[in-house]
């Protein structure tokens, strides 16, 4: 098997307050392999942007990365001194923000945060610089750039400056891109331009994505994998057609069942009672277990691991998913024998 | 751009109107011009006579637009104490001031900024706390206390510095400058402390607020996550988005610090505007005292326009056109 590109193992990350330590990721674990688009999904709070920031070792106190590790391209990063942390952020693993109105510094031209973000992170000299900008803008739609790289920000509209911030995100060729909620601040008419620039550029480039989104339609389109987040965990991942057709988890089931579009059953679950708990409160065995219609006694206690299926279904490379349900050793059946 | 500058000319005048109105108002109603140039035994028909020729039997707004004219025309009258147009005194003191104003003001601001962002930067170590201490000193001590303070460090006890006056100045021109010979550039160090420390630490905590503000926002976290250097963040974007605040705040007190060195100006006995003003009070010299707050306000106007036009060199959103779409 290649090196993956991304390599996320047991990553946990706490915020230390005065009165408790919350832990927004528990032993989050995941790949992403080259080239490869990786989609991450949940409800809100669930700790997509978390990862996102601890992968890049962004988290800012009082959050912490607290146990795990974080491999790019096999190499562990998530313990590189500081300045070294900097030289990879921006030119391995490229960022998108989810708001492109606030993204771009409003004091400078567009064409002078590209250049900064180039020669920052390349030998290249201003000029040379300024040509790939200019290139870059190009190849992210912005006609006439020439005409238009002198702007500043607000300028621009939002879906102009969101293609903006993809061409900083990719401006030094990383290996990874995440992408957290790229289009969710922008007009339902130019998100689906966005996901297409975004798409494009990274299938050119062979560029592996982490892209956080609440939109299926956009999963069930991009994605070549997806992982379902829930309370800090991964609670389930696969390829994207097993995911969102066939979801294993009661989660994933009630949250694919939500969108209608990609609804081919009826029986799913229209919608999951109760909400997400909070991080102070998160019940011990598996998160999911009040919210759960097929919770038994196992999962108040029992913290169900993220691995292959053995029961109930095929297993099918890559797929994990964590639910007692499919454990052969505490399946309510397993009890019963 | 051209309608803004005719607007801003015209609230201008506007000011100066109002103004000009007021200080005249104090030709009338502080006291008698006439008893403060005459002496008390001067017969009652020589009083008379002083009052024609000083144009004060004519209606009040014929004496208004008389004296505003002049004013224009940089004629505010005589002064009663010196005997002298007011206009050759403040040119013989307005450098001492304008020198001490502008040593305390880049004083304030190098300082202050510099100060500011290390406190936000390094929030949380000693160094932060020691410069958070040392902004309530400038905040909590009164000016003369701060200047009595320093001259008995630097002048009584170690020597080093003068206590008063400008040291040797050089003419050049009509200006008198104390920048060009060593004496005089030491006289400004005392009284520009003393003068500049208050804006020093105003400026210092706006820019620290403005820092910690500005360093939460999203184009921040986002430069961080293009891997851009500290340096880069901390005083190329997130400094300049601080500065707007600052340039307000900087152009108001430049102002306040010529208008009202008058303390500093006391304690250090510079010869300035602002011991000229405070001997005109004492001496109920309204010439003297009517064109003073003119001429601050003037200042003030002045600084203002210049803020203003700083304002849109510093942000392009005031001066560019919006998003075009699509
Ligand atoms: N600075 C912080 N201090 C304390 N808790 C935090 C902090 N930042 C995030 N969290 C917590 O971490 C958890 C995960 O947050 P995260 O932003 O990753 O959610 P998300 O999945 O991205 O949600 P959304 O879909 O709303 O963006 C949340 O419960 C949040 O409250
Ligand atoms: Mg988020």
């Amino acid at each position: 098997m290649t090196t993956p590109v991304l390599s996320v193992q047991d990553l946990t990350v706490e915020f230390v307050t005065r009165r408790a330590t919350l832990r927004a990721l528990d032993r989050v674990s995941f790949e992403i392999g080259p080239g490869e688009v990786l989609g991450v999904v949940g409800e809100s709070g669930a700790g997509k942007s978390v990862t996102g920031a601890a992968v890049i070792g962004l988290v800012d106190p009082p959050g912490r990365i607290a146990g795990g590790e974080v491999r790019l391209s096999g190499e562990r990063i998530d313990n590189l001194p500081a300045e070294q942390l900097r030289r990879v952020r921006g030119k391995r693993i490229g960022m998108i923000f989810q708001d492109p109105l606030t993204s771009l510094n409003p004091l400078f031209r567009i064409g002078d945060q590209l250049v900064e973000t180039i020669t920052t992170h390349t030998d290249l000299s201003a000029s040379a610089a300024r040509q790939r900008a200019l290139a870059l803008l190009t190849e992210v739609g912005i006609s006439a750039p020439e005409r238009r790289i002198d702007s500043y920000p607000h300028q621009f509209s939002g879906g102009m400056r969101q293609r903006v911030v993809i061409a900083l995100a990719l401006c030094a060729e990383p290996e990874l891109v995440i992408a957290d909620e790229p289009t969710t601040a922008l007009d339902v008419s130019v998100q689906a331009q966005i996901i297409t620039v975004l798409k494009r550029l990274c299938r050119d480039h062979g560029t592996a994505v982490m892209l956080v989104t609440h939109d299926m339609g956009v999963i069930g389109e991009t994605a070549d994998r997806v992982a379902v987040m829930y309370a800090g965990r991964v609670i389930e991942v696969g390829a994207v057609t097993d995911v969102v057709r066939h979801p294993l988890h009661p989660y994933a089931q009630g949250l694919m069942g939500a969108i209608p579009t990609l609804a081919d059953t009826a029986e799913r679950l229209a919608s999951i009672p109760g909400s997400m708990p909070r991080l102070s409160a998160i019940p011990p065995g598996c998160p999911f277990n009040p919210r759960c219609p097929y919770a038994y006694a196992p999962c108040t206690t029992i913290r169900p691991e993220l691995k292959p299926p053995g029961l109930r279904a095929p297993a099918v490379p890559g797929r994990k998913v964590a639910c007692h349900l499919y454990d052969p050793a505490l399946a309510p059946e397993a009890a019963a024998a | 751009m051209l309608a803004f500058l005719v607007r801003r000319v015209l609230q201008a005048a506007g000011v100066f109107l109002a103004v000009g109105i007021i200080a005249f108002t104090m030709f009338r109603f502080v006291g008698d011009p006439v008893n403060q140039i005459v002496s008390i035994d001067t017969p009652y028909a020589e009083r008379l006579a002083v009052r024609q020729s000083l144009g004060l039997d004519d209606p009040v707004p014929v004496q208004i637009l008389r004296y505003l004219g002049r004013a224009l025309g940089g004629d505010f009258g005589i002064s009663y104490q010196f005997r002298q147009p007011v206009s050759a005194l403040f040119a013989e003191r307005l450098p001492a001031t304008l020198e001490l104003a502008l040593c305390a003001t880049v004083f304030a601001l190098g300082l202050g900024v510099l100060f500011g962002v290390v406190s936000a930067l390094r929030r949380g170590t000693a160094l932060a706390s020691a410069l958070n201490a040392l902004s309530l000193v400038g905040i909590s001590l009164p000016t003369f206390l701060i200047g009595i303070l320093l001259i008995y460090v630097f002048s009584e006890t170690f020597r080093l510095l003068p206590s008063f006056g400008r040291g040797d100045v050089v003419r050049v021109g009509g200006w008198t400058t104390g920048f060009l010979t060593p004496s005089g550039l030491k006289a400004l160090v005392l009284p520009s402390i003393t003068l500049g420390l208050f804006q020093l630490t105003l400026v210092m905590r706006l820019v620290r607020a403005e820092m910690l503000e500005v360093l939460r926002t999203d184009y921040i976290r986002f430069a961080r996550a293009r891997g851009l250097r500290s340096r880069t963040i901390h005083f190329r974007h997130a400094l300049k988005n601080t500065l707007i605040p600052v340039i307000t705040i900087a152009g108001l007190q430049l102002g306040s610090l010529i208008a009202f060195a008058i303390i500093t100006e006391t304690v250090f006995q510079w010869p300035g505007m602002g011991a000229l003003f405070l001997q005109a009070v004492q001496n109920v010299d309204i010439p003297i005292m009517a064109a003073y707050l003119l001429l601050v306000a003037g200042i003030f106007v002045v600084i203002n326009l210049t803020v203003d036009i700083l304002y849109t060199v510093v942000d392009p959103r005031l001066h560019v056109a919006g998003a075009t779409g699509g």
